[in-house]
């Protein structure tokens, strides 16, 4: 994953709150391999009638790399699936109030920025963009986003903006403590042999 | 860390490897539970040449495809694809797996249970969110994604930023044919879908105390509902009663030292939390939901909200939710026809769940069609056992093999377009049950109620008379 500092694109607003991550994936697309790409699948239900004809809706229209959306987005099930509709598609940041624990893990894990905006501020971004899709700047470094000379602040946990600055991978970064982890196991199955399967005694009955 | 502590500071003490400067902490995982969805993951770290560390610290089930009729010939070849995969996965890498022919297959959160292999004052992950269930046990235990999964696959460990804490002390009492997801709607309802995000939540109070390790795991698993991906438990003689001589719970010596151990597990009297919250479960009615997130629930005994009279923010919500469940604004809940009901999920499949449900369904016919699959086949045996299934299959209601079944219709039990169901499942979005879908998610006891009436009911009047175990 590669690491960036700043992003401008189009964005697009997704009003409703609560988009979870079954609407932006349904559950039965996700047996494809991801090297299919999965940027089809994204709101498919929202997007496809049930023929599969395209409805009016604001992705089909446009191809925005910048999301705005309502409160508690990619709520629901951890499926990473839903953040891997999301980077096919070719979006970078989703913006919105809040955000599912689990899924703003996923994002920033993905190079996708979770970017939380307060109410007031969310309020005039959604108007600005109430009409049509229209480019925004996002400054991951200053945390900031910015259209029409308007500059907004927005949150974002320091060790995430540290992470998709650089594009960190966990795995690279942690094993640089895979001595430690392997101090900590054994000291944890001298001290706390409950705490492995059956006692740790490997007489485990079956 | 001195001073106070909450049970989820020591969980989280004993598990920190390595705390970065940022806040983060690499945590050991002492237990991982994977299922098909792990594909992703697996891949991710075969393309790093990397090998899963620790197998024995890894199980394998298969639930989220399993089929629940017909095993023998998976006929969707996408569906055998899945399962194949997983089987091939944990074979290679040396992970133990119950597959579909073990007779200790079922729903991953609750075989991890049932087997011992969760137990008190470990930290237990697993790539789905509805991991919070095993903090029932006073244990960390929270829903991953993929490229997670495959870190915890070839580390044993995670990275976590410490949550806040947050408390749900729960007094009164509950009322007859009410439970505890009763009390996990009620607080969603009351507190938003995302009332908890960034917090772990400890629920507390008598009426916690009270519930059985079944009620309590379904309170814990309904935690990301509301937006906690965890939720815990202090661990008691409840507790322990339940882990006792299960296949991989300690024996002997260790036993004693574990039981020393998780002794030790409590809440400081004097700790903070972030967060207070409580609730009174004496005011608790049977609950439903209406619309399309978790949040939107109402006592059974409530009208369907209107659009027009709710705060100007949340009118759009509303109407759109209306729409998609086809509910007229201000009729009452009560007496809306349904046209199936669901009996199953990491919630509400337990041996305790199937009995409630029985006991309103007992001698009586169902209205509508539905299926009841039993939360694991140790469930469904024990269910037989005590004649429960007969009780299902004489009401008319289909009697089915373990696994995720409709609450996430990836092995096919779907719900038809535009069809109403019941379901003791945790979630009601838009399409979760097939494309469509229209979802009321209530207790075991209330679906058993809308069977038997063929629409929302109140499980009260049904319940007069009976003994509900
Ligand atoms: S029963 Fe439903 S919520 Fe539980 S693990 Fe399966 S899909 Fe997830």
């Amino acid at each position: 994953m590669s690491g960036w500092s700043a992003h401008k694109g189009p964005a697009v607003l997704l009003a409703a709150e609560n988009i979870d991550t079954d609407q932006l994936i349904p559950a039965r697309f996700m047996s494809t391999p991801r090297s299919a790409g999965y940027g089809d699948y994204l709101l498919y239900d929202a997007r496809y009638d049930e023929d599969g004809r395209a409805v009016g809706h604001a992705l089909n229209r446009h191809t925005p790399s910048i999301l705005v959306a309502g409160r508690n987005f990619g709520s629901g099930s951890s499926r990473e699936a839903a953040v891997y509709a999301l980077a096919d598609f070719g979006v970078k940041v989703v913006i919105a109030p809040s955000f599912g624990d689990i899924f703003a893990s996923n994002a920033v894990n993905n190079g996708l920025l979770p970017a939380r905006l307060g109410a007031a501020d969310h309020a005039l971004l959604a108007d600005h963009l109430s009409e049509d899709a229209r480019d925004l700047h996002v400054d991951l470094a200053s945390k900031e986003i910015s259209f029409n000379g308007k500059t907004l602040p927005f949150e974002l946990d320091p060790a995430w903006q540290t992470k998709l600055i650089n594009g960190w991978d966990d795995i690279d970064v942690t094993q640089q403590h895979m001595d430690t982890i392997s101090g900590f196991a054994n000291a944890r199955r001298a001290h706390a042999r409950w705490a492995w399967p059956g006692g740790g005694d490997g007489r485990q009955s079956r | 860390m001195s001073g106070p502590r909450t049970l989820f500071d020591r969980l989280w003490d004993a598990h920190d490897v390595h705390a970065r400067g940022d806040g983060a902490s690499l945590l050991w995982v002492d237990r991982h539970l994977v299922h098909e969805g792990s594909h992703h993951a697996f891949r991710k770290i075969e393309e790093r040449g990397l090998r899963v560390a620790y197998p024995e610290l890894t199980f394998g089930v298969v639930d989220h495809y399993a089929p629940t009729k017909n095993r023998a010939y998976i006929a969707d070849p996408a569906i055998r694809q899945m399962i194949n995969t997983l089987t091939d996965n944990t074979a290679r890498h040396g992970v133990r797996l119950y597959g579909l022919d073990d007779p200790r297959q079922g729903i991953v959160h609750v075989i991890g249970p049932e087997q011992g292999i969760t137990l008190p004052g470990l930290l237990v992950v697993c790539g789905d969110s509805h991991t919070s269930t095993h903090g029932a046990f006073g244990t960390i235990a929270f829903g991953i994604g993929a490229t997670e999964v495959a870190h915890v696959l070839a580390t044993q460990t995670i990275w976590q930023k410490r949550p806040k804490a947050m408390r749900i002390t729960i007094n009164g009492n509950l009322s007859a044919g009410v439970g505890a997801k009763d009390i996990a709607l009620g607080w969603i309802a009351k507190l938003g879908a995302d009332g908890a995000r960034g917090h772990a939540i400890e629920y507390a109070g008598p009426v916690v105390r009270g519930l059985s390790m079944e009620g309590r795991m379904t309170l814990c698993n309904l935690s990301i509902e509301g937006g906690g991906r965890f939720g815990l438990i202090a661990p008691d003689e409840t507790t322990y009663d339940y882990v006792q001589g299960r296949t991989f719970a300690p024996t002997g010596a260790t036993w004693d030292a574990a039981l020393e151990a998780w002794s030790q597990l409590g809440t400081d009297a004097d700790a903070e939390f972030d967060r207070d919250e409580s609730l009174n479960a004496s005011e608790i009615a049977p609950i439903v939901t209406w619309g399309t997130s978790p949040e939107d629930a109402l006592p059974i005994t409530a009208s369907v909200p209107d659009p027009d009279r709710v705060p100007d923010a949340k009118r759009e919500k509303v109407r759109d939710a209306l729409d998609y469940m086809a509910l007229v604004p201000g009729r009452p809940l009560e007496g809306t026809a349904i046209d199936q009901v669901f009996i199953g999920s990491c919630t509400n499949a337990r041996i305790e769940d199937l009995r409630m449900a029985a006991a309103v369904l007992a001698g009586r016919t169902a209205k509508v069609p539905g299926i009841v699959s039993p939360g694991s086949a140790l469930v469904k045996a024990q269910a037989e056992q005590e004649g429960l299934d007969r009780v299902f299959m004489n009401a008319g209601l289909e009697w089915v093999a373990s696994g995720c079944s409709m609450c996430v219709g990836m092995n096919g039990d779907l719900v038809a377009p535009g069809k109403r169901c019941a379901s003791t499942t945790n979630r009601n979005f838009k399409g979760r049950q097939g494309r469509g879908a229209r979802t009321h998610l209530m207790s075991p006891a209330m679906v058993a109620a809308a069977a038997v009436t063929g629409t929302l009911a109140d499980v009260r009047p049904l319940l007069e008379g009976r003994d509900a175990a």
